[in-house]
């Protein structure tokens, strides 16, 4: 149930002593932080513990959060490190690009769909898939800017790069993108077309 | 190759907004009069439509719950900047910049200027530099009182925070 207060307000409150009133960010809040912890975190139960972490955290440090900025923008740099200092606690396989297991997982995905299923598949469950096989740090660049809604100012400050970088780092992601795309899923593309 | 790239570079900047008003005025002329570029255009419009449609991932049902659990079990943190004095964060600075400082005129004042600019003997005779006038008796004294004040300061701060947080309980 949304109250369709501004951010702030509710923070607010919370800092007011109203802690029930944080479970409206939580909502709001939930299906970017989990997207993006799911690009550094392939498994969703683990994905789902570090989200709520980060939820934690927020709450936590809810006083130091000094409003220069989005609260979603200070939420995503908390997302960013957590997960970083996540993956390097259990020293996961971060799925890079030149990791053998990206293409081995990719060819499992592909080779278990049938004719039927796969005439079926949209453009869009594709690019989702193609996304999920990026390296964690483009996949993140790709969901902050296009489902978060972060500019490449905000992203700079979320990831700690200049906005130049950003923007780099934005043309390359969509550049593995396309390759992913035409290294999996050229033939699904060609007979949706 | 590089042109398509820069190509595909200044259509990705259009698109997303980025381009000055001079570039997309240009942008403009060329998706009218160039047909390879047109077709790029629409190519790259597509996939940024399809990346601004895809769906985001769904946590559990109980998830909010779960937060809410847990959060009940802690309080907010007071924010960093009220525990935080500056004024000792620029004392402690501004002893070990003062040390440093002292250290450097002194070692210059050493320096005999007036020798001969021959590389193979260096202006500064390290044996000639008298350590104990820096480090007597004097100086150690006035180092470890002001560690102690220092010391006295947080003491006194972690103190006060101790009582605050009684009385708030109370």
């Amino acid at each position: 149930m949304s109250t369709g207060l501004h951010d702030n307000e509710i923070i607010s409150r919370v800092l007011q002593g109203e802690q029930n009133a944080y479970a409206e960010l939580v909502n709001r809040y939930q299906p970017y932080v989990f997207t993006l912890v799911l690009r550094f975190i392939k498994n969703r139960e683990e994905a789902e513990e570090v989200a709520q972490d980060i939820f934690i955290k927020a709450y936590r440090s809810l006083a130091d959060f000094r409003r220069e900025s989005k609260f979603s923008t200070w939420l995503y740099t908390i997302v960013n490190t957590t997960c970083i200092t996540f993956l390097r606690k259990k020293r996961l396989d971060t799925y890079s690009l030149d990791n053998e297991k990206v293409f081995e997982m990719a060819d499992n995905v592909d080779s278990g769909f049938s004719a039927n299923q796969v005439e079926q598949k949209s453009k869009l469950t594709m690019v989702t898939k193609a996304i999920s096989m990026l390296n964690p740090d483009d996949a993140e660049v790709i969901t902050l800017f296009y489902k978060a809604e972060q500019s490449l100012e905000e992203i700079g400050q979320i990831l700690g790069l200049e906005p130049n970088t950003v923007k780099v780092r934005l043309h390359r992601a969509r550049q593995r993108l396309k390759e992913k795309m035409e290294l999996h899923f050229a033939q699904e593309v060609r007979d949706l077309n | 190759m590089d042109t398509q790239q820069n190509t595909e570079s200044r259509l990705w900047d259009y698109i997303d907004g980025l381009s000055s008003p001079q570039e997309q005025s240009a942008i403009e002329a060329m998706l009218s009069s160039n047909l390879e570029w047109k077709s790029k255009y629409h190519e790259l419009l597509e996939a940024h439509q399809l990346l601004k449609s895809t769906e985001l991932e769904e946590p559990s049902m109980r998830f909010t719950k779960n937060v809410m659990e847990e959060i009940a079990k802690y309080h907010i943190a007071p924010a960093a900047k009220s525990y935080i004095n500056k004024k000792i964060i620029w004392s402690i600075g501004g002893f070990f910049i003062t040390l440093i400082l002292a250290f450097t005129i002194y070692g210059i004042a050493q320096v005999d200027w007036s020798a001969p600019t021959d590389t193979s003997n260096l202006p500064i005779d390290i044996n000639k530099i008298d350590f104990s006038k820096i480090f007597n008796n004097t100086f150690v004294n006035v180092f470890m009182m002001l560690n102690v004040v220092l010391g006295l300061m947080l003491l006194d701060r972690y103190l006060a925070n101790q009582r605050k947080q009684i009385h708030k309980k109370a």
